[in-house]
């Protein structure tokens, strides 16, 4: 089958690679009918995730249709019934499955050992993302094998076309946990970093949950123009001091609920501490760049709430501790829960309540992903999200 | 050619890092060795950096200021110092001429990139509510956040609670 193959820091190649296989009774194989791109896949493309290997196969944003089951997954599935993955791998049976906390689910990583030294305890298994995470086949490809595929599948209607649903997998319960998790009240006012496809989802999110007030902050226009059409009041840090800003639209008091849709990459290159991080990363003394955690722990109303949605991944330097510890924050993070929402989020795309497919920008054949990764990680053509179709 | 300004500005900077003296000889700069050395550590670093982005513009233009530090470092030289000029001349000349080629670098970079203070597409029209966006404002409030992402009722101030109680 063709496979997006990983080969090193900004070499991914289209690939013709061995089809996947039955390896376990709980396995099944789907033929992908379409995949995404998604944000967290640029920091494997740049290689700021440790543990990349080169062969990998990229991709965790999937569905298609299910075209062989392993014994112990008939139960679950069947041949031809229509699936989205979530890009968490779920065993459905440890004690954090069973508390609904499936993105560290404790048995699904098949590199746990390696889980264990880098982040204290295994979290799940991911596909296509690091061996930290398994080291698991991704989706981005013609075939998938799904582990533990009883419990790792979003049925889907056969009705409503691909891009309404894709994003069920990664995208969509990420935004809407990144804004779940801050428990909006309808006095609230929600600032939101990023308007990428996570910072896009969790905007409607939060407009979907009953914010009072919803900003967005973000530097490319087109993104932005996406934000404001979704109900988000926008502003460019660019052009104008965040801080000034929110503070302005709020009384003064700050947002009571801060969002990090942007995570390790971030961009600001105006600020000083965004440049003592490119240094810092330059010089390897440093693996992320948290300017927008710096941002978010400044601004936030005390007794606030941090979401980070934004993906981090190692050792971040000058952390306002201090502002979070004496303001009160709650601080709420991790990857998605993805099995905790997708039950309401379908019922939301059925009832029409939302159309994710917004957000897609680009839609290519398998065989252009190296090129659109560039496109997407350059911001290039308006590029805010790449479909592929395999 | 960005990649070739990262080398060039590593290999500069060691040398104006680690001979500071021959450096400053040869550009007819007397006295200015602990200047020099600075500016090979100001080369390394925006060389490494150059190396190491993806996003290469905003360190070539960070050469380009560089490069008006070292002409204006040179043109105070001549000034000070009669009987080097010829040196410090011909230094001023090369300064100029990679100063135009790394402006045009820094240009191109931006180019292929396009001019991102202007809109390359207008989503102005996507907003993602079938329903429009006035009937998407709360249409979920009714679905149940899970206990451990709620905000400890302790927490909330009295205006959270009564505006939620009404909301629902």
């Amino acid at each position: 089958m063709r496979a997006l193959v990983w080969h090193g820091t900004a070499d991914i190649r289209c690939e013709r690679v061995p089809d996947p296989e039955i390896e376990d009774d709980r396995d099944a194989i789907i033929k992908v009918t379409s995949c995404a791109i998604c944000g967290s896949d640029l920091h494997l493309f740049d290689h700021f995730m440790p543990g990349m290997k080169s062969g990998d196969i990229m991709g965790h944003e999937t569905m298609g249709e299910v075209v062989e089951v392993g014994s112990a997954a008939k139960s679950a599935l069947k041949v031809g019934d229509r699936v989205v993955i979530p890009f968490t791998i779920i065993c459905g049976e440890c004690e954090q499955c069973k508390r609904g906390n499936f993105s560290v689910c404790e048995r699904s990583n098949r590199n746990k050992n390696l889980g264990d030294k880098v982040f204290g305890h295994t979290t799940a298994g991911l596909f296509g993302y690091t061996h930290l995470t398994g080291g698991y086949a991704g989706g981005q490809a013609e075939y998938l094998r799904v582990p533990f595929a009883d419990k790792t599948h979003i049925k889907v209607p056969d009705s409503i076309p691909d891009e309404k649903l894709l994003f069920l997998s990664d995208i969509f319960p990420t935004g809407w946990q990144g804004a779940a998790q801050c428990d909006i009240q309808p006095t609230d006012t929600v600032a939101i970093w990023g308007c990428g496809p996570v910072g896009q989802m969790t905007i409607r999110s939060a407009i979907l949950l009953g914010a009072k007030q919803v900003i967005a902050i973000d530097r490319l226009p087109e993104r932005l123009s996406m934000a404001e059409a979704g109900g988000a009041i926008t502003i460019n840090f660019e052009e104008e001091s965040v801080i000034d800003r929110l503070n302005e639209l709020t009384g003064g008091k700050g947002p009571e609920k801060c969002i990090d849709a942007v995570g390790l990459e971030a961009h600001a290159t105006g600020s000083i501490d965004s440049m003592y991080d490119r240094a810092k990363q330059a010089m390897m003394l440093e693996t992320d760049r948290p300017h927008v955690l710096r941002e978010m722990m400044y601004v936030c109303r005390p007794a606030g709430v941090l979401s980070i949605p934004g993906v981090y991944g190692g050792l971040l330097d000058k952390i306002p501790l201090g502002a979070v510890m004496n303001k009160g924050l709650t601080i709420r993070t991790g990857q998605t829960h993805v099995n905790r929402w997708t039950d309401d989020l379908l019922t939301l795309v059925v009832e029409n309540q939302i159309d994710p497919s917004f957000v897609i920008t680009h839609t290519e054949p398998l065989e252009r992903g190296p090129e659109m990764y560039k496109t997407f990680r350059d911001k290039q053509d308006g590029c805010v999200k790449v479909v592929l179709k395999p | 050619m960005a990649k070739g300004l990262g080398y060039l500005s590593i290999a500069l900077g060691a040398a104006e890092l680690l001979a500071p003296r021959a450096m400053c000889r040869a550009a007819g700069l007397n006295g200015m060795e602990p200047l020099v050395r600075s500016y090979g550590a100001r080369e390394i670093a925006t060389g490494v950096a150059i190396l190491t982005s993806h996003n290469r513009a905003p360190w070539i233009w960070g050469r380009v200021a560089g490069d008006m530090a070292d002409i204006a470092t040179v043109a105070t030289g001549i000034r000070q110092n009669g009987e080097k000029t010829t040196n410090a001349i011909l230094t001023l000349a090369a300064l100029a001429a990679v100063t135009a080629v790394d402006v045009m670098c820094a240009s191109g970079l931006e180019s292929e990139k396009g001019n991102r203070k202007t809109a390359v597409a207008d989503y102005s029209d996507r907003s993602g509510f079938p329903g429009g966006l006035q009937a998407a404002r709360g249409a979920a409030r009714h679905l149940k956040i899970p206990a451990d992402m709620k905000t400890p009722e302790i927490l909330k101030t009295p205006e959270m609670s009564s505006s939620a109680q009404a909301a629902s």
